[in-house]
């Protein structure tokens, strides 16, 4: 199997803070990948410079066999992403949002209104299609991103902790999605959760990262087995340790008060 | 194209949907139209140079494109802190086209308010000297709009976060505004005001517009639009340039 994501010796350094540290891996044309870790352990730094809005410090990426660095254009083409953190415009409605998707990724609007319908009434907001996103809750948003990230069919989809915040409805439902379309069209899926249950059940290999460097990978029963462990969260526990991590937070929030004063 | 349209789309949507944004950029012109129309009016009809209101309007509307254009160039961090902006990143479209997307889109609604300060002002009793150059001065508003809109989106692909805006207000936008003519004749400056004004891409949106509504000019028509058309086209490449440099 040829390996639709390579990455080799990935480093990114934040001033003194190494992020990320000679970090290399493989996901092969087809698979379902799962990328684990605790808070701040580097996954999302990573999925960044996979796709190309973070410029690694050093190392080589390969996606579909294009550079992110320098060939961002045909990087950009072959993958689809659910952001960890909200991305959706709140002053549109979540049709438009859905159709903004649409158009920039080139999808005919015959499809784009065909798909908009399918995925919304899948995420159970097509009753809410005319809504403003202002208005709807933190978990409706979450399914108005998960619908839009699998509005086109890219070879690779990306997805940063997508069921963060789902109900077990939609998170079944968002699986089975991503277990047809990697069955189907041989998509590949790469995703990063803090429920090992779900990475268990759906990935077929796994790499956990920690403090920036990866400590372990292999199937789900390759881990068990190397740890001694019965589950995959006894596995990941004895790899990574009990203690909690900190994340650092963002001025999102000042940001928020910021923008309430203005209007 | 059809990303710059949708980008284009996303930008009105969003203007036409917050109407006291819409309010609110006026009240500053009308307070310029006010103060200065008025309260300077009789001296300058005295200093021999006709009525001020006729003077000024042309650069008020000029004042409230370039305050509008920047804002536009603003939301850029609203979408980077909302993270709107990745959605944008890292869809397969060229950087060009994201840009122009937006700068139209900016430059759209910053047309939109320079009309409608032209027309309230005609409340104040301006009257253009031809009604038949307005679809002509309309245009020139559209390019000035393009003009700044650009501009506000390379200063605001640059910064990261919102502390710097009033940095970027007061020693930017604001003597742009002021240093322009906008206020005042270009004509007796002294020297090293003149060389200011000179510089200042404002002052030739100002001056053309000018030269159209009411028939004086200090440039002429077509070095105001040379100045106008290149660094428009230079600050779009710049802006897409910096666009493919952009990081979240």
């Amino acid at each position: 199997m040829s390996a639709i994501i390579d990455v080799r010796n990935l480093t990114k350094t934040f001033g003194a803070f190494a992020a990320v540290k000679d970090v290399s891996f493989e996901v092969e044309a087809g698979g379902i990948f799962a990328f684990l870790g605790p808070n701040g352990a580097g996954k999302s730094t990573t999925i960044k410079m996979l796709t190309t809005v973070l410029r690694p410090t050093s190392g080589t990426i390969r996606i579909d066999g294009f550079d992110p660095v320098t060939q961002s254009h045909q990087v950009r083409r072959s993958f689809g992403i659910v952001f960890q953190d909200p991305s959706l415009d709140d002053m549109l409605t979540a049709r438009e949002n859905m159709d903004f998707h649409g158009v920039l990724y080139d999808i005919s609007r015959a499809a784009r209104r065909e798909r908009i319908e399918q995925l919304l009434n899948f995420v159970e907001l097509w009753d809410r299609r005319n809504s403003l996103v202002r208005d709807f809750s933190g978990g409706m948003k979450r399914r108005l991103e998960i619908a839009r990230g699998l509005m086109h069919h890219p070879k690779i989809i990306f997805l940063d902790e997508p069921t963060l915040g789902l109900d077990p409805q939609t998170r079944n439902h968002m699986w089975q999605y991503l277990q047809e379309l990697n069955a189907k069209n041989g998509t590949t899926v790469f995703f990063t959760t803090h429920y090992m249950e779900e990475a268990e059940r759906i990935a077929r290999r796994i790499a956990v990262i920690d403090r920036g460097t990866i400590i372990a990978s292999g199937s789900a029963d390759e881990l068990k087995t190397q740890t001694k462990t019965e589950s995959l969260e006894d596995a990941f526990l004895t790899l990574t340790g009990h203690s909690i991590r900190e994340e650092e937070g963002t001025n999102l929030d000042r940001m928020r008060r910021i923008r309430g004063m203005m209007r | 194209m059809n990303a710059v349209y949708i980008l284009w789309l996303r930008q009105f949507k969003r203007y036409i949907r917050s109407p006291a944004r819409l309010v609110a950029s006026l009240a500053q012109p009308m307070m310029f139209l006010i103060a200065l129309g008025f309260g300077l009016g009789s001296i300058f009809a005295r200093a021999g140079q006709g009525s001020y209101i006729q003077f000024l309007v042309p650069g008020i509307v000029a004042m409230s494109i370039i305050f509008s254009s920047i804002f536009s160039g603003m939301e850029m961090l609203w979408d980077r802190q909302f993270g709107f902006l990745k959605e944008t990143l890292v869809a397969p479209v060229p950087r060009f086209a994201i840009m122009l997307g937006r700068v139209a889109g900016g430059a759209t609604t910053a047309m939109i308010q320079g009309a409608i300060v032209l027309v309230i002002s005609l409340a104040f009793g301006f009257r253009p000297n031809n009604w038949l150059v307005v679809p002509e001065a309309l245009a020139v508003m559209l390019l000035i709009s393009l003009l700044f809109s650009a501009f506000g989106m390379v200063v605001g692909s640059k910064m990261t976060d919102m502390q710097a805006f009033p940095l970027i207000m007061n020693f930017i936008v604001m003597p742009l505004f002021f240093l322009s003519g906008a206020m005042f004749p270009l004509r007796g400056l002294p020297k090293a005001m003149l060389v200011v004004a000179t510089a200042d891409p404002l002052s030739y949106g100002v001056d053309a517009l000018r030269q159209l509504l009411i028939g004086t000019s200090h440039f002429g028509l077509p070095l105001d639009i040379a100045v106008l058309s290149g660094l428009t086209l230079a600050l779009l490449f710049l802006g897409s340039y910096f666009f493919s440099r952009m990081e979240v």
